[in-house]
């Protein structure tokens, strides 16, 4: 150890270097591990099926479904996009219905005696059930597959908000009282920054969700020949036997749950960045 | 209003006559309860747990109402007569400490622009003009204290109502938030009614203290610290100071002695 015989105020200031070190290294690890374990993984399995002579029909090797990815991309984007809007759109509106219902039920308590059990309901109903019939009655399989998202999404929100726009601190309450507060100040100046953490939370959920009701939708409504996105094209693929295919929409469906998890995270934390306790960066 | 009888005696600001208050039917919080405000008063309002300080202070703030008597504001009580300071600093997080000041105002329908001047006014006398953007997180927790006085003084209400404010600090930081309460009334002279559980904390700052027993909740006596203001830390050693902490313990002994 060099550091031997150094006087202790010394010492410190080594101490302090070998934890920023420390630090360092472990930025670098964060981004370096996972990738090292991606490139292995990748690497094993493109010599497995190399080696073992795997047909790719049972499971194709990387570099085929690379290929697919890049020789079917003028398919898969378009799909891609509209997963995505669906998605988009499914989350949007869950965010306004889950939103302005939450601040029905909570103005409310006849509203929310009256309705809470039907979204309740909703939600507890598979969509998988639901889906064949809205392929019935609604005549655009992009709306029946919307609807179905929506229905997977929203329920999160909902709940969340109804949890958060209650629990503003009471002595606040009180004061907002004091100080004749009207019932549009409370919800505008207490309630809703009070709910926004709980929000945000149950839009991070819901951001998955509708992906995953999207994909749901699309193999349920899709199926009918009249593609929509992504999971109608990975399902397709799977007819075909395309397994290259298969895997590369798999590989963008994931991708997109990355985006999206990536983007509710990145939003949340511009909200609450500055004052809320979860976003605080502790001093090591 | 004002005749020649009461020119040396001080106003009346508030009265509470026979107020009984009673909790799901037949819990009793508070039973006759008399007590007379009047204008720079500095009363506090001290007892064991339980006995109904906090009642009493929702009562007069409008929170709560009683089950029998009358509350009495002299003049009527106007929108901005009153100011509250819990024992939790009881700030927006996600407010800056300006636009925390500015909450009374806001609810009132002030934009921040026409009532800078009182807030930042308001920030001085709290010593906190320095922080006025910064988040209540970012704040130690007699800062945020601080904060919680100033808002309830920017409207300069005529009366400040404070329930064991400074119970969760520790004791330095109490004494020398005691010490710029008394130098702020001195600069704005607005009546204060304190509670606490603390005999020092009563007889240091107030000129008046009222005991309170449980069970049913009640005034069981008062008594009057004499002793001027501007008030020092010279005073926490001087004889007066500790006469009137034993008689006031007394007292006490006396409330907590019949609970028993
Ligand atoms: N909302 C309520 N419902 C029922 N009982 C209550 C309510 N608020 C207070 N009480 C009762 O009234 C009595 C007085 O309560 P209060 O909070 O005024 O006491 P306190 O003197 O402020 O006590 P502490 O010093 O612990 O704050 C207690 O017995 C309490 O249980
Ligand atoms: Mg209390």
């Amino acid at each position: 150890m060099t550091t031997l015989g150094i006087e202790s105020e010394t010492a410190i200031d080594v101490e302090e270097e070998r934890r920023e070190r420390q630090k360092k290294i472990y930025r670098v690890a964060q981004w370096m591990l996972p990738s090292l374990v991606l490139l292995f993984m990748v690497g094993g399995w493109q010599a497995y099926v190399t080696i073992a002579e795997v047909p790719h029909y049972i499971l194709p090797s990387p570099l085929l479904i690379g290929q697919t990815l890049i020789n079917d991309w003028g398919l898969l984007w378009p799909a891609m996009a509209v997963t995505g809007r669906l998605t988009m759109l499914a989350l949007l509106f869950a965010i306004i219905g889950g939103l302005s219902m939450a601040i029905a039920f909570t103005q409310s308590k006849w509203v929310e005696l009256a309705m809470f059990p039907y979204a309740v309901v909703l939600q507890v109903t598979p969509v998988v059930a639901i889906a064949p019939l809205l392929q019935i009655y609604v005549d655009s399989a992009f709306v029946a597959a919307l609807l179905c998202a929506w229905l997977v999404a929203f329920f999160p929100i909902l709940s969340n908000s109804i949890i958060g726009l209650k629990s503003a601190d009471h002595n606040l309450q009180d004061l907002f009282k004091i100080y004749g507060a009207t019932k549009w100040q409370k919800l505008r100046y207490l309630a809703l920054p009070s709910a926004l953490p709980f929000f945000l939370g149950g839009l991070k959920i819901a951001g998955g969700l509708a992906l995953i009701g999207a994909v749901v939708a699309e193999f349920v409504i899709g199926r009918a020949g009249t593609g929509l996105g992504l999971a109608s094209t990975l399902l397709e693929a799977s007819y075909r036997f395309n397994f290259g295919r298969l895997y590369a929409a798999l590989i963008l469906i994931s991708v997109m749950g990355v985006a999206i998890f990536g983007l509710m995270s990145l939003i949340s934390y511009c909200f609450l960045f500055r004052w809320h306790e979860s976003a605080l960066k502790k001093e090591a | 209003m004002m005749n020649s009888a009461t020119v040396v005696q001080r106003n009346e600001l508030l009265r509470m006559s026979h107020i009984e208050k009673k909790f799901r039917g037949d819990i009793v919080a508070l039973r006759n309860l008399n007590l007379s405000i009047k204008e720079g008063d500095f009363l506090s309002l001290l007892g064991p747990s339980g006995c109904g300080k906090s009642t009493a202070l929702r009562l007069i703030a409008g929170l709560l109402s009683p089950t029998s008597g009358t509350i009495d504001w002299q003049g009527g009580k106007g929108d901005d007569d009153l100011g509250v300071v819990f024992q939790e600093p009881t700030l927006m997080p996600w407010a800056r400490v300006k636009d925390n000041v500015w909450l009374p105002f806001r609810l009132r329908g002030k934009s921040f622009a026409s009532v800078n001047g009182e807030i930042m006014q308001a920030l001085q006398l709290v010593g906190l003009e320095d922080f006025q953007n910064a988040f209540p997180r970012e704040l130690s927790g007699g800062m945020k204290m601080r904060v919680s006085i100033a808002r309830a003084l920017v409207t300069r209400p005529r009366l400040l109502l404070m329930d064991e404010p400074f119970a969760a600090l520790d004791e330095i930081t109490r004494h020398r938030l005691n010490e710029d309460l008394l130098a702020l009334r001195q600069a704005i002279g607005c009546t204060i009614i304190f509670v606490t559980h603390s005999v020092f904390e009563s007889v240091f700052l107030s000129d008046r203290i009222v005991v309170m027993a449980a069970r049913p909740g009640r005034i069981i006596g008062e008594l009057n610290v004499d002793v001027p203001y501007p008030r020092s830390e010279a005073f926490r050693t001087s004889p007066e100071y500790a006469s009137a902490a034993s008689a006031a313990s007394k007292i006490l002994e006396q409330a907590m002695g019949e609970v028993i």
